[in-house]
C-alpha cells in the first residue's frame, strides 16, 4: 500500500478537484503547443473564438464573449495577441479558445489557454 | 391488354429477374450473399430471393392479377462474383419504396430477412448492405439527438469521450455499484455504463442502481467542475416498464439511458428513441446478440446493415468494434460502418465493404463506441481511427488500474488529451504513440502505473468475418 498513491478530488480542493474540460487533465499548454493548437484550429476553417469566466462560474455554457469570433482570421499572431489582450483585461478568469465549425453549427474544439485563479 | 391466368408453378426468373432493370433514385436497395445448393442456377435462385422478400410465393395465384405485380415486386437487377470464394454470389436486389411502412425498420427487415432466410434452394444467405432512399430516410425519426447536440448538452468539445464499463457484470449491491461508478467518474471520466445484462436483478434492482448512481453523478460533477453521465440501462421485459424506468431516469436528472436494441427489439427502440427526442435525453444503444446475426460471412445478417437500421431506429451511441482490443473487427470494414454511424453522405467503396452509396440527408449521426479488451496503450491507435466523434470505453482499463478506479481513470483521461494534443500538433499518433504516453506519464503517475500494468497485452488473433477480396 505505501507506494500507492491517493487520488484527491476534495470538494474542499479547488484548486486540484476543478477542471475545465479539453487539455485540461494536462499541464499547461506552452506558448509553442498554443501555436500548434491555433494553427489547428486555422486549418480546420473554424472560426477562433475567445471566452471568458470567474472559474467558479466555469460550468455555465455561456461564459463572457470576448468582442464577436474572429470569423475568418487565419493569422496565428492575431489570434494571440486577441487571448493576450483578454487575458490582461480579466486576470484571475480563465480564457477559452473555441474553433467554431459553421457547418455543423458546433463547437468543433474548445480549449483553456489562460487559467484562472481558483475559489 | 391484360394478362389472363394460368395456374402452376412458373421459374421465378420470368417474373423477377430483370438485368435490364434501372434502378430508381427511391428503390430501397439490398446486396445478399448467396450460397446456392449445387445445381441451382444462378438467376433463378437470385431471383426467387428477390420474390420471396417481396411479392412472391411458390405458386401462382389469381389474386396476382387483381394488382399491378410488376409495380410492386422486388426485382434482381445484378448478380456478380464474390472475389475470392468461388461458393457464392451477389445479388443485387431493388424494392419499390411502396412496399415499406414509413419510420419503420421492423417492416423493412421482416421483409428483407424474414422467410427467404429458410429457402431450402439456398445452402446460405447472407444480407450484406441495403441502401436506404433519402425518401424513405426522411419517413423516420433518428437518433434522439445526434452528435453536436450531445456535445453541446455535455460541453465536451475537441476530443473523443471517454466511458468505462463497471465491473464485474453482474452482483454488486446498488451502493458499491454507484461507488465504483463515483470512482470513475471524480478521476475523469464522462461516462460509465451498465453493462448490457444488468437490469433489475435481485442483487440489484433498478430504481436502487438510478439513485445510488444519480448521486455519484452530481458529487462528480460537483468536485470536476464537468458534465457527467452514467448510462442507466432501461432495457426490460416489456416495453410499459422500460418506459417506467426511463421515465425515473429523467425525474431524478440522469442525461442518458441505456437500451439494447436487438435483445429489446426494434419496436421497443423506436419507440423509446423518439420518446427520448421529446424529453431531451441522451440514448446509448448496446447491441448484445449482434455477433449472432453478423459474424457468419456466409449467413446473417451484415453489421453495417444493423448500424443503418439503428441510426433509423433511432440512437445516440452505438457500440462499433475497436479495431484493436479483444472483439472481432476488420478495420477496414469497420471504418465503413463507423462512417455510415456518423456521415451526412458515404460513398460506395468496396474495399470498405460499402456496396452503395448512402444518403441521410440531415438526419443527425451515432457515435460509436469502442470498447472491450482496450487498454492505455491502445489510445493512439483509438483516436487516430475513431478521432474525435467517439466514444471510447476503457472497462478493465480503467477499474484494472492499481490504484483503482479514479487513478485508473485519469490515467485514461490523461492519455487521450495528449493524444489530441499531439495530433493537433501534425504528430502521427501510431508511429510517435510510444512517445506522446510517456512524455504524458511524466507529469502523471496515474498514467506512469497502467503503462508499466498493461505493458505486454495484446490481442492478435485473424479476424474471421474480413472484407470479400480476391485470393492473392
Amino acid at each position: 500500500m505505501s507506494d500507492m498513491q491517493d487520488y484527491n478530488s476534495s470538494l474542499s480542493d479547488a484548486a486540484v478537484s476543478r477542471k475545465f474540460e479539453t487539455f485540461s487533465y494536462l499541464p499547461a499548454l506552452t506558448v509553442e503547443s498554443t501555436r500548434a493548437q491555433i494553427q489547428y484550429i486555422v486549418d480546420k476553417g473554424w472560426n477562433p473564438s475567445i471566452e471568458h469566466t470567474e472559474p467558479q462560474n466555469a460550468i455555465s455554457n455561456y461564459w463572457y464573449m470576448w468582442k464577436l469570433p474572429l470569423f475568418g482570421e487565419t493569422d496565428v499572431d492575431v489570434i494571440l495577441a486577441e487571448l493576450a489582450a483578454c487575458h490582461k483585461a480579466h486576470p484571475d478568469n480563465h480564457v477559452r479558445l473555441l474553433g467554431l465549425d459553421n457547418f455543423a453549427q458546433c463547437a468543433g474544439t474548445s480549449m483553456v489557454i489562460y487559467r484562472g485563479t481558483a475559489v | 391488354m391484360a394478362k389472363t391466368y394460368n395456374a402452376g408453378v412458373k421459374d421465378y426468373r420470368e417474373t423477377y429477374w430483370e438485368p435490364n432493370y434501372s434502378v430508381k433514385e427511391t428503390d430501397i436497395l439490398a446486396c445478399f450473399k448467396i450460397t446456392p445448393q449445387d445445381g441451382v442456377p444462378r438467376e433463378e435462385l437470385a431471383a426467387a430471393v428477390a420474390a420471396e422478400s417481396s411479392t412472391g410465393t411458390w405458386t401462382t395465384v389469381w389474386t396476382d392479377l387483381l394488382t399491378d405485380l410488376d409495380y410492386y415486386k422486388g426485382r434482381c437487377y445484378a448478380i456478380e462474383d464474390v472475389p475470392g470464394d468461388d461458393t457464392c454470389f451477389y445479388a443485387f436486389i431493388a424494392y419499390p419504396i411502396d412496399l415499406f411502412e414509413e419510420g419503420s425498420v421492423v417492416n423493412i427487415l421482416t421483409s428483407l430477412v424474414g422467410n427467404v432466410f429458410g429457402f431450402k434452394a439456398l445452402r446460405a444467405l447472407r444480407l450484406e448492405d441495403i441502401r436506404f432512399p433519402l425518401a424513405y430516410v426522411m419517413t423516420c425519426n433518428g437518433p434522439p439527438q445526434g452528435i453536436q447536440q450531445e456535445r453541446d448538452i455535455l460541453n465536451k468539445y475537441g476530443r473523443p469521450l471517454l466511458g468505462c464499463t463497471i465491473k464485474p457484470k453482474l452482483g454488486l449491491s446498488a451502493k458499491n455499484y454507484g461507488r465504483a461508478c463515483y470512482e470513475g467518474l471524480r478521476g475523469g471520466l464522462d461516462f460509465t455504463k451498465d453493462d448490457e445484462n444488468v437490469n433489475s436483478q435481485p442483487f440489484m434492482r433498478w430504481r436502487a442502481r438510478f439513485d445510488f448512481v444519480q448521486e455519484a453523478i452530481v458529487k462528480a460533477e460537483a468536485e470536476t467542475g464537468e458534465r457527467k453521465g452514467h448510462y442507466l440501462n432501461v432495457t426490460a421485459p416489456t416495453f410499459d416498464e422500460m418506459m417506467k424506468r426511463a421515465e425515473y431516469a429523467k425525474e431524478i436528472g440522469s442525461p442518458i439511458i441505456m437500451h439494447d436494441y436487438l435483445t429489446g427489439g426494434l419496436s421497443a427502440n423506436t419507440g423509446l428513441a423518439q420518446w427520448c427526442q421529446d424529453n431531451g435525453m441522451l440514448l446509448h444503444i448496446h447491441r448484445a446478440m449482434h455477433a449472432v446475426l453478423d459474424r457468419n460471412p456466409h449467413h446473417g445478417i451484415h453489421f453495417r446493415v444493423l448500424t443503418k437500421v439503428l441510426r433509423l431506429s433511432g440512437g445516440d451511441h452505438l457500440h462499433s468494434g475497436t479495431v484493436v482490443g479483444k472483439l472481432e473487427g476488420d478495420r477496414e470494414a469497420t471504418l465503413g460502418w463507423i462512417d455510415t454511424m456518423r456521415d451526412s453522405f458515404i460513398k460506395e467503396d468496396r474495399s470498405r465493404g460499402l456496396f452503395f452509396d448512402q444518403d441521410w440527408g440531415s438526419m443527425p449521426g451515432v457515435i460509436p463506441v469502442a470498447s472491450g479488451g482496450i487498454h492505455v496503450w491502445h489510445m493512439p491507435a483509438l483516436v487516430n481511427i475513431f478521432g474525435d466523434d467517439s466514444c471510447l470505453q476503457f472497462g478493465g482499463g480503467t477499474l484494472g488500474h492499481p490504484w483503482g478506479n479514479a487513478a485508473g481513470a485519469a490515467a485514461n483521461r490523461v492519455a487521450v488529451e495528449a493524444c489530441v494534443e499531439a495530433r493537433n500538433s501534425g504528430v502521427e499518433l501510431e508511429k510517435e504513440g510510444k512517445d506522446i504516453l510517456t512524455k504524458a506519464a511524466a507529469h502523471s503517475p496515474e498514467l506512469k502505473i497502467a503503462m508499466e500494468t498493461w505493458k505486454e497485452i495484446k490481442f492478435e488473433f485473424d479476424t474471421v468475418d474480413k472484407i470479400d477480396a480476391a485470393h492473392k
